[in-house]
């Protein structure tokens, strides 16, 4: 690992001539430049364009301040569902063998290749009023589509993979040895989970949890599909900022559209963040390993 | 006496010993919320349209409206998905060979589209083509409109799928051996060669896996999209709003008839996608 990063830095670059060097830097600069950067600058002066006073009443609006609030207790029970689950898949795929993995890992990975529209529908046809269980429901006066329950579901399908996927690959490489060592000097489950796995799955879990939010957080179209754009109730952060958008109120769009792109800033910097300490965790392992032989 | 023995001792290889605790636990919880959350509301759509007979089916899904929004829907993401190939390759490519200022901040802005939620890039990048915004006002006077229009579909999915390409390459590239170009230019090869005969052989699996990634991400598309489209029936109104449409229509069996064939290319893209991944790690084991 260390030798592979040296190499890098010291790799002869660069056999191609300086122009070629300097044109593809050029491209792919230009290509980001009009994007990425120019539309997330956009958004940010779109926002204050007609100044701080519209930007503030705009985010302290009664039915923003409302959507905040629904999007940020969906999140907040959407990602601790997935968390769980996440483990719990990730624990019996790396550290056990058994028919069929491949198939549920494929399984696992489904709600990513479906389109968000799709991922609302679905739960229409299970609880809407033709639905399955739509008559029953209506029976006992439980609302679930277009209304809080429908949307926290249909955000737990969407974010459904994100932990799970980036707990297997990392617990897959530690393997089992620190475990089992602890399991045959007589530690429970639970204490080994606790102090042997979870201190080596922290940031792995973390970086899983915050790109979970960040989705749970900006879902749209299937979210869009199960609310019912009741203003003030059903409205979550995205939905807010299409109806202010759709009544031409662009600049009250764009301030609280703002705002959940500072949230994917503060997700991208954390997940750098998270990289660098993977990075050089997997480092150390591999200098106390190279010490040890 | 000797004959009996043997059993006993294999008895261990057919049922090891787990010193793992917690396998039943977690893989049964896996497989609970599994089917809870993912196969019984996945499977309510095949299950809605059983109870559609084949002609209604039919036509439902080959009605002239949703072919046009299916040669709209696929045409847009496959010339996106291309887009993405080329300079996401030239991206992918300048920041692992080259070193410039800013590129650390650049790495780590490649992953905006997957962070920013779809809402946001949608009205966004509506107000830069516009007839007034900042692109649009230097475009409309040469006779090029991006906003509600197909091109400005485009533009959107292009954004959407910039990571994927970038991100699967990049891996690839990094672990590519340095001795390998070495030893060739060593042995006379021009920089086109190089590329050509040791690097691009190298990246294809990776470029195509992000590729398919970028394609079926966009195929699949709302958020982003409706705001830019212009939604005109016939020609600019994509599969997912169609879908959309039928249910306000209150047409569930309609809806689910499309979204039935949406399902069905997405499992076939995954089904791809899987494939190349593993040619990919074949290729990278050699």
């Amino acid at each position: 690992m260390s030798r592979a990063t040296l190499s890098h830095s010291t790799r002869p670059a660069l056999k191609e001539p300086r122009w070629v060097r300097a044109l593809f830097i050029a491209v792919a600069l230009i290509f980001l430049t009009l994007f990425l950067f120019v539309p997330l600058a956009a958004v940010f002066v779109q926002a204050f364009s007609k100044g701080w006073a519209t930007y503030l009443a705009a985010i302290t609006d009664p039915d923003a301040i409302s959507a905040i609030k629904l999007t940020l207790i969906t999140a907040a029970i959407a990602v601790p569902l997935n968390l769980v689950f996440g483990v719990c898949a990730a624990w019996c795929i790396a550290k056990f063998e058994f028919r069929g993995k491949s198939f549920l890992l494929t399984l696992i990975d489904l709600p990513f290749s479906v389109s968000p529209v799709i991922s609302g529908l679905i739960y229409v046809l299970l609880f809407g009023a033709q639905g399955w269980f739509g008559a029953w429901l209506q029976e006992h006066d439980i609302r679930i589509l277009f209304a809080v329950p429908g949307i926290v579901l249909a955000t737990v399908f969407v974010t459904f993979p994100f932990v799970a996927r980036e707990l297997i690959p990392l617990m897959q490489a530690q393997g089992n040895e620190e475990e089992e060592a602890a399991i045959v000097l007589g530690a429970s489950g639970w204490n080994t989970f606790r102090r042997v796995t979870l201190p080596n799955i922290k940031w792995g879990l973390l970086y899983g949890v915050i790109l979970c939010n960040a989705r749970a957080m900006g879902e749209f179209g299937a979210v869009s599909v199960v609310s019912g754009h009741i203003r003030g109730e059903t409205n979550t952060m995205p939905l807010h900022v299409e109806i202010l958008y759709n009544e031409y109120n662009f600049a009250a769009a764009f301030a609280v559209a703002s705002l959940l792109a500072l949230l994917a800033l503060l997700t991208l910097a954390l997940k750098s963040f998270i990289e660098w300490r993977l990075q050089l965790n997997r480092a150390d392992d591999s200098a106390t390993r190279s010490t040890e032989h | 006496m000797a004959v009996t023995a043997p059993p006993i001792l294999f008895k261990p290889q057919k049922a090891p010993f787990r010193v793992m605790p917690g396998f039943n636990l977690s893989l049964g919880f896996t497989i609970f919320y599994l089917t809870l959350i993912v196969l019984i509301p996945l499977s309510a759509v095949f299950l809605k349209t059983f109870t559609m007979t084949w002609p209604a089916f039919w036509s439902a899904v080959t009605s002239e409206r949703v072919m046009a929004s299916y040669r709209l829907t696929f045409g847009a993401s496959l010339i996106a998905a291309s887009i993405n190939v080329v300079f996401g390759a030239i991206v992918a490519w300048v920041l692992v060979r080259y070193t410039f200022p800013g590129k650390r901040f650049i790495d780590a802005l490649v992953d905006l589209p997957f962070a920013l939620p779809t809402a946001v890039a949608g009205i966004t990048l509506t107000a830069l083509y516009s007839s007034n915004g900042w692109f649009g006002q230097y475009l409309e006077p040469l006779g090029i409109k991006v906003a509600f229009t197909p091109l400005g579909i485009v533009i959107a999915l292009t954004f959407i799928g910039l990571p994927f390409v970038v991100r699967t390459v990049q891996p690839v590239l990094e672990d590519l051996e340095p001795e390998i170009e070495e030893a060739a230019a060593s042995l006379g090869a021009s920089s086109l060669q190089v590329f050509s005969r040791i690097i691009f052989p190298a990246i294809l699996p990776s470029l195509l896996t992000g590729f398919a990634l970028a394609f079926a991400r966009a195929t699949g598309e709302y958020g982003s999209v409706i705001f830019i489209a212009g939604n005109m029936p016939m020609v600019s109104e994509i599969t997912p709003l169609f879908i959309i449409t039928k249910l306000e229509q209150y047409d569930y069996a309609g809806a689910t008839a499309i979204a039935v064939v949406m399902l069905v290319v997405s499992f076939l893209m995954l089904l791809s996608i899987n494939l190349l991944q593993a040619w990919t790690r074949a290729k990278a084991a050699k």
